[in-house]
């Protein structure tokens, strides 16, 4: 069926009339109707917005207006605010919220003509590496549906892996694409920081979020990308570094290419089979000309640390607005201003969202600040440091995006630090703002494995090219579940 | 570094959360937890490293002063809780 | 025991840029409720911060003219605390990298003297919106149209001993501050706020002693007395034995009492951080001169100025640069007439009364400066006497038209015909021969009697000087 294909092959096919956005949008919205209810994946579904949008963007074809990207149906993880529709962030507190905007990246996609199929699933405010927090219940991976996609863009992920749109926007402040990518066998691209405007995009650790995409391949990233990056002044976090087309140096030889191999991402905690499926996938690019060596990023044991304060003090406070007085949730009766708040916020947010604000105030507070906020932004900077020397000698790095396959729903819940672990290969990537991609490089009793690709910065380019090379002489990224 | 009942409150009331004696406990607990993990950090000498706030050297983008926003009390306040003539309301503050 | 005020005061100036801070909303006052808050100012998920370019030349104006050193690398902190008419749950400041570091004041005392007072720092922040808690039947209403307006914190230094020496240094900033044109402190509408740290200390020891900071504070009268019943307050305590708790006070003008703030009894910690949404502010020294061209003369300059260039005196030439658009208005009646003298003293004189009763602004002055000129002309000419002039401008006062249109009207004129003078003289010496023998004994003062008796005859139009010098030139013979 059309709807199985990436976007590439649907741009095609839409551009020599073989389909209609139309039809396509219907039948993605028929699949949707037949399998949300289990899978989750996506929070609120656009059906009319989506059918009017197809219907315009056929109308434009007809005139001979469209572009590579019109009438294709995508969908945006709840964290993207879309005007006149509910934008959640996977949370209670903003069940109600129909976001008067559009986000940056929702306007450029509009503006290109793309079909918004709805908003994905995710964890609470983007924190979690599961989907198990969100308010609208956990989301079930296509590949074994005892099992998480992974977080927190699991809405995204699995709607991109069942196939239920085209490609998906999604965001990654430790590892939220490129984990879940991993899981659900699908490629997860994080941009460079600053790389694409943050306007619109809810706020969880502001250094560190980033927006990217979640699609088949890397053309079909790179298709994305095309839409999404670019220069926002009303983002002052926002790079002036040049755009490129993405698409155009998909096809360069990989002769000569360094890989750097963390000898830091090959040691315990690394399951044995992935790890074994992850050095045949490097195995493939030395067959394609690349040299590979050994790096060493020395401070990549306290990443997760570093990351564990920074993330959850800029989210304490990014969290503050939500008070029950302009919008959003507020709880019944208040009885007083304090009795507000309090209510309003325990009632609206979920635990772990709860337990990051608290871990955020704490390293904020009075006496605590240099031992903990301080010296992480150290950390930082030392890791930053390490990826620096690593790249004088590496033109990429590579590793397993994740140390195992996806684990079963509900199986790490008792101890937070557990899940914290999971982003134990991704978070000195968002630490240091690198780009990197995690893409589909082996199974391990069918559940998919991911091989992640870190290059310098707005490198995104090179790191699409190494990607695309790779997925042209496997087939790990065809490979559907069931 | 252990967290205790009363710290636990102390940062609750700080950040507007309400926690039942059990969810004290509970985020007692996980804090510690949490605090552990955190605590490795101590573990490397970074008296002369410089903290990173931003990943890029970048200086900030200056905006003219222009007013480019318009009114839209009306569509903005739809979704408020409450609001009358205008004003967002909230339990009455007292000074 | 003798006792020493320490004062320290943190002014909040409202600067007066077209859009906000962060945002390009509206800044203007008395617009409805709410109209001036967009996504940004009601703290909308996903909304993001630009920095305002005019706020940052206003800082570093007001930093160039205090002779401050300028932050070169300034930053944006949050500080964290939750407040209805606070958004975003924090308020977008600067803590450790100021726009404007250490400067200073020089202040002007009643007596004529100056006094130095230290700026510790000056820095931006974004102010908070407005709380309504009347008319709402238990609830507060929230009005976000402030909220994101920029703000200027000017810290002074605790250098600052006495109330009247508070009121001179808020006078000064005032003054300053209009020069700019960064804002139009307006303390009544709270475009400047004004809280005094206050403590005191035995004289002679350098020991801070305990401070409270008191608030709302909003006329320079109110600082002065605000801070006179807090020294009484702390010292009374202090004497019967007590401690000072260190706190935050408001100023109850009806009662003239400071008392205590239940609300921020609880000492907030603002877990102060970078702004991540904001990158460093750098600016260079080809920014930092754009800014220092458009400086004006400031009012220490100008009076120094005025002084040479006019020769007034000191307390004159403060007078008039104190506030700039007098000082203008009265370079423009000099320029008209050619005599600063008389300039100087009309304005601050005739003109400064009328402004003072109806609490005019010299800018909607009745009179035009150079109106004003046209009448000191006359003085000069000796058309008028100084005694009709005054007539003559409350006239003019009354819309009756220019000095010229009056004198011809009312027939004001100055005789200063010497026939005609001699004429009125000759009469007056003729019909009071006992007073000329009084004169003529010695009585010189009774020359007096004379002058007014011929002023009267010329219904006050004779020229006052030629009939003394007619009179003298007679008598004496």
């Amino acid at each position: 069926m059309m709807i199985d294909s990436g976007l590439a092959d649907i741009s095609r096919a839409l551009a020599d009339g073989s389909i209609s956005s139309v039809e396509l949008t219907q039948d993605y919205l028929k699949r949707i109707a037949a399998e949300n209810t289990d899978l989750n994946a996506y929070i609120t579904v656009c059906d009319e917005l989506a059918l009017a949008q197809a219907k315009a963007a056929d109308e434009k074809r007809s005139n001979g207006n469209a572009g590579v990207f019109t009438g294709i149906p995508i969908a945006h993880k709840d964290l993207f605010c879309t005007n006149g529709v509910r934008t959640s962030c996977g949370s209670r507190m903003l069940d109600n919220f129909i976001a008067p905007y559009d986000a940056f990246i929702v306007e450029r996609f509009n503006e290109a003509g793309a079909v918004t199929l709805g908003k994905t699933n995710m964890d609470e405010f983007a924190m979690g590496s599961s989907n198990e927090t969100s308010f609208y219940g956990p989301v079930k991976n296509p590949w074994d549906r005892t099992r998480v996609p992974g977080g927190s863009s699991g809405g995204s992920a699995a709607a991109v892996a069942g196939r239920l749109c085209a490609g998906a926007t999604a965001t990654d402040t430790g590892g939220s694409i490129r984990q879940p990518a991993s899981f659900t066998g699908i490629t997860g691209l994080k941009p460079t920081y600053g790389r694409v405007s943050r306007w619109g995009m809810v706020a969880f650790a502001s250094s560190l979020d980033q927006a990217g995409t979640m699609t088949q391949t890397a053309e079909d990233a790179a298709m994305m990308l095309n839409v999404m990056a670019g220069t926002d002044v009303k983002d002052s976090t926002c790079s002036n570094a040049p755009v490129e087309d993405y698409t155009a140096n998909l096809d360069k030889p990989l002769d000569g290419l360094r890989i750097g191999i963390p000898v830091e991402h090959f040691s315990d905690g690394l399951d044995s089979e992935v790890e074994k499926a992850i050095r045949a996938a490097i195995a493939e690019f030395e067959k394609l000309g690349a040299v590979v060596k050994e790096v060493n990023l020395d401070n990549s044991h306290l990443s997760v640390s570093a990351y564990y304060v920074i993330a959850p003090a800029e989210a304490s406070a990014n969290l503050s607005r939500y008070d029950g007085v302009r919008y959003g949730y507020r709880c019944d009766n208040p009885v007083d201003l304090e009795d507000m708040y309090k209510r309003t916020r325990s009632e609206g947010f979920g635990a772990e969202v709860k337990r990051r604000i608290m871990v955020g105030t704490y390293a904020l507070s009075a006496g605590y600040y240099d031992a903990y906020y301080i010296k992480a932004q150290k950390i930082r900077r030392l890791i930053k440091n390490d990826f620096q020397k690593a790249f004088e000698e590496v033109d990429v790095i590579m590793g397993p995006t994740s140390p195992h396959t996806a684990f079963p729903i509900g199986s790490k819940n008792d101890d937070p630090v557990t899940m914290y672990l999971e982003d134990i290969y991704t978070i000195a990537v968002n630490l240091a703002g690198l780009p990197g991609l995690s893409i589909p490089a082996g199974l391990v009793n069918n559940l998919p494995v991911g091989l992640q690709i870190v290059g310098k910065d707005f490198a995104e380019s090179q790191l699409l090219n190494v990607a695309h090379k790779f997925q042209q002489v496997t087939d790990w990224h065809t490979r559907q579940p069931g | 570094m252990s967290i205790e009942l009363a710290d636990v409150e102390n940062i609750a009331h700080l950040a507007r959360l309400h926690l039942s004696d059990a969810e004290k406990q509970e985020a007692a607990n996980s804090m510690t937890d949490i605090l552990g993990l955190i605590d490795q950090m101590q573990s490397v000498n970074t008296d002369n490293v410089e903290p990173l706030a931003h990943a890029f050297d970048a200086v900030q983008r200056l905006r003219k002063d222009e007013v480019t926003e318009s009114n839209h009390r009306d569509e903005l306040q739809k979704i408020a809780p409450e609001t009358d003539q205008g004003l967002f309301l909230v339990p009455k503050v007292i000074e | 025991m003798e006792w020493e005020t320490v004062i320290g005061l943190e002014v909040h100036v409202q600067l007066s840029t077209a859009s906000k801070l962060f945002s390009g909303t509206s800044t203007a006052f008395g617009a409805e409720p709410n109209t001036q808050a967009n996504i940004y100012d009601l703290a909308m998920p996903g909304t993001l911060p630009v920095l305002n370019q005019e706020a940052l030349r206003m800082a570093v104006k007001f930093g160039l003219a205090i002779d401050a050193e300028i932050g070169k690398k300034s930053v944006f902190d949050r500080k964290n605390y939750f407040y209805p008419d606070l958004p975003k749950g924090y308020q977008t400041s600067q803590l450790d990298f100021p726009t404007v570091g250490k400067g200073e004041l020089v202040i002007d005392m009643e007596d004529g003297s100056h006094k130095t007072i230290g700026v510790t720092r000056a820095h931006m922040e974004e102010d908070a919106g407005k709380s309504l808690h009347e008319d709402f039947h238990g609830k507060t209403g929230i009005d976000l149209n402030r909220a994101g307006t920029p703000l200027l914190e000017i810290v002074s230094e605790p250098d600052i001993r006495s109330a009247k020496e508070a009121v001179a240094y808020l006078k000064k900033l005032h003054s300053m501050i209009l020069y700019l044109g960064i804002s139009d402190g307006d303390m009544s509408q709270g475009s400047m706020r004004c809280d005094a740290n206050v403590s005191v200390r035995p004289k002679g020891t350098t020991e801070l002693g305990t401070r409270t900071e008191i608030k709302n504070i909003n006329s320079f009268r109110f600082v002065e007395k605000a801070i006179n019943i807090e020294v009484e307050r702390q010292i009374d305590i202090i004497e019967d034995g007590g401690r000072i708790i260190q706190e935050t006070r408001l100023y109850d003008s009806e009662r003239n009492e400071t008392r205590s703030m239940r609300s921020k009894e609880v000492a907030n910690d603002y877990r102060y951080f970078p702004e991540p949404d904001l990158l460093p502010v750098v600016i260079d020294d080809a920014f930092i001169e754009s800014v220092r061209e458009t400086l004006p003369e400031l009012p220490d300059i100008k009076r120094a100025r005025f002084q040479e260039q006019y020769g007034l005196s000191e307390y004159d030439a403060m007078v008039l640069a104190a506030d700039l658009a007098t000082a203008n208005y009265f370079e423009e009646v000099v320029a008209g007439c050619d005599d600063a003298k008389l300039s100087a003293n009309w304005v601050m004189g005739d003109l400064q009364a009328v402004l003072n009763k109806n609490e005019t602004p010299i800018s909607q002055s009745p009179v035009a400066a150079k109106d004003l000129a046209g009448l000191i002309s006359r003085i000069k000419d000796n058309t008028i006497s100084s005694k009709i002039a005054k007539t003559v401008f409350e006239a003019m006062l009354a819309g009756e038209g220019d000095a010229d249109a009056i004198i011809e009207s009312k027939g004001l004129k100055q005789v200063t015909d010497t026939g005609a003078i001699e004429a009125m003289v000759d009469e007056v010496i003729a019909n009071n021969p006992d007073q000329v023998q009084q004169y003529k004994d010695g009585k010189e003062q009774v020359i007096g009697f004379f002058v007014g008796q011929v002023m009267k005859a010329s219904q006050g139009k004779a020229n006052p000087g030629q009939v003394n010098q007619m009179l003298k030139e007679k008598l004496s013979s």
